[in-house]
């Protein structure tokens, strides 16, 4: 399939793909398969019953990585896909996904990314989700992406995820489960503006002894957006649970967090954070009295923030 | 030249209006290392915000080489050429240090060029570079980058509002080493350090006394310093920094 100058740009912007990435890979655009490369390590199948690939990874394998981006340039387009990661024990991989939107027309244009990952054991996965939306169409650019994942003893998962600009409405669910010594790091960075939606919820379970999790969320609202982040952390074992939201508000943005912390055992240790605020005005301050102006300083606190 | 006329300023303090600073003139010359000392809450710091255009003064004038700046904003003050240190320096969440040094240096430093800076302030550069300037960092390492951060912007004249408060004995060390260093390379422009430390006024060329929102001395450290000696107004450095010497 011929990939267009749109789409070439949405894939640079989700998965910094400027070229066909070395190791396994599988694009997706419109719905359609646009490209597919497996290695001896790494499976990518179709699955047969629903939309979506089933990503198959050795045990023992290491430093390889996996992209599977998604672009919508068709306006009006709506699609659900799972994809299922099934990961051996002692890998250390890298997965790259990312979904963007391009909405010209007058059409919501829509993708449901359900994405399983089954961590074997000791197995060390990072996983980049970027999401982003371009176009001028009065549709709207809506993603709705579930990320399960199911750590095995030892196993450790990385989640780096991102969604800066132009998607106008999102609601993303993160549950996991952890057993013993497994560990989940999630950094989430969020840009809202306009009049776009964005909710995330977590609900991680620290099932395992000496699992931990840590769980940190920066986000932005400016003009009338809005912003609702709900994490649910159950230690259910002795663990380690560390939760953070920070969060600037600007305009009329409007931001919601919800923290939830559960012990359920006795030597579990969790620990939730939240901030919500405005810039401080002597942050803009030191900046002008460096030259800046108001704007400009407003700029490079919101953008090294989100960095 | 800095010019100060009839510069005053006043606040509602819980809820009465009080006058803080009263009629001051002062001309600060190029290429000079001027200390500005006092007793607390006798106007110094509001007279450096005066001066960096982070507050306006209720009535008089200010000449920035000959240019009226009285209503000139912080960030047109700033591009003049004018360099201001916090007394609190400001935290930013996921900034780097090197990022606020090309800030203030208004290019991509090098970080060879970057740890110079750093290395003037006594930190080890390596160690710095890549950290953010948040909590992680003590008061003492945040109190070095801030002034790091006025170095890196070259001013033709610069403040720092009490340089050594908040900083421990080792950082006090350093910090009399930096300034006796912008002392000597003081033809890069003026500075003026509002201070307490005997040690600081000492390498004054010129110290100005502002006590309840007045000037009432200025003159040379030889002067004035035994002067102020007497009203016993100065912090002394800790006795252990003189055994250390």
């Amino acid at each position: 399939m011929e990939i267009n100058d749109i789409q070439k740009r949405i894939l640079a912007e989700v998965a910094d793909l400027h070229k066909i990435p070395a190791g396994a890979y599988n694009f997706r655009i419109d719905g359609n398969l646009a490209g597919r490369n497996t290695t001896a390590n790494i499976d990518i199948q179709t699955k047969k019953d629903v939309s979506g690939i089933d990503i198959k990874i050795k045990d023992y394998t290491k430093n390889e990585s996996v992209h599977i981006p998604v672009v919508l340039s068709n306006t009006g387009h709506k699609e659900v896909v799972y994809n299922d990661f099934y990961i051996g024990e002692n890998c250390d991989v890298v997965i790259v996904a990312g979904c963007g939107i391009d909405n010209c027309g007058s059409h919501d244009s829509r993708h449901d990314g359900v994405h399983r990952f089954y961590v074997g054991k000791n197995s060390k996965v990072k996983y980049v989700e970027k999401h982003y939306g371009s176009g001028t169409g009065t549709g709207k650019r809506i993603l709705n992406p579930v990320t399960e994942a199911y750590l095995e003893e030892g196993s450790t998962m990385e989640m780096d995820m991102v969604q800066i600009k132009g998607v106008d409405s999102t609601n993303r669910m993160t549950v996991a489960k952890l057993k013993e010594k497994a560990k989940l790091v999630v950094r989430e960075r969020l840009l809202t503006h306009g009049e776009q939606t964005a909710v995330s919820g977590y609900n991680i379970s620290l099932d395992g002894a000496g699992s931990g999790a840590d769980v940190v969320s920066r986000s932005v609202a400016k003009e009338k957006s809005y912003q609702k982040f709900e994490v649910k952390l159950s230690g259910n074992a002795p663990c380690n649970g560390h939760t953070e939201c920070d969060s600037i508000i600007m305009d009329e943005g409007k931001i919601l967090a919800i923290p939830s912390l559960e012990a359920n055992n006795i030597d579990a240790a969790l620990i939730h954070e939240a901030a919500i605020g405005k810039i401080a005005g002597e942050q803009l301050m030191k900046l002008m009295t460096l030259g800046l102006t108001e704007k400009e300083a407003e700029e490079k606190i919101i953008s090294g923030f989100l960095k | 030249m800095l010019e100060l006329k009839n510069i005053s300023f006043k606040a509602n303090v819980n809820g009465q209006e009080k006058e803080i600073l009263k009629d001051i003139n002062l001309k600060l010359e190029n290429d000079k290392f001027y200390v500005v000392t006092g007793p607390n809450g006798s106007g110094k710091s509001t007279l450096a915000k005066i001066i960096a255009g982070i507050l306006l003064p209720s009535s008089g004038k200010i000449f920035f080489d000959d240019f009226d700046i009285t209503h000139t904003g912080i960030t047109e003050r700033a591009k003049m050429g004018l360099g201001y240190a916090f007394q609190q320096p400001v935290k930013f969440k996921g900034m780097k240090v090197h990022d606020l040094l090309n800030i203030a240096a208004k290019k991509e430093l090098s970080v060879e060029q970057a740890c110079g800076y750093l290395g003037e302030v006594g930190l080890c550069a390596k160690n710095y570079i890549s950290r953010e300037v948040d909590n992680s960092l003590s008061g003492g390492e945040l109190k070095r980058i801030e002034i790091a951060t006025v170095l890196a912007k070259e001013p033709k004249f610069s403040i720092f509002d009490e340089p050594e408060a908040g900083i421990d004995l080792w950082s006090f060390q350093n910090l009399i080493k930096v300034f006796n260093s912008m002392r000597i390379s003081v033809q890069k422009g003026t500075i003026i350090v509002i201070s307490h430390q005997e040690r600081i006024l000492n390498i004054a060329d010129k110290i100005i006394v502002v006590a309840d929102g007045r000037v009432t001395m200025q003159g040379s450290a030889e002067t004035i310093l035994p002067e102020i000696m007497k009203n016993d107004t100065l912090a002394k450095p800790c006795c252990k920094l003189n055994m250390e010497q």
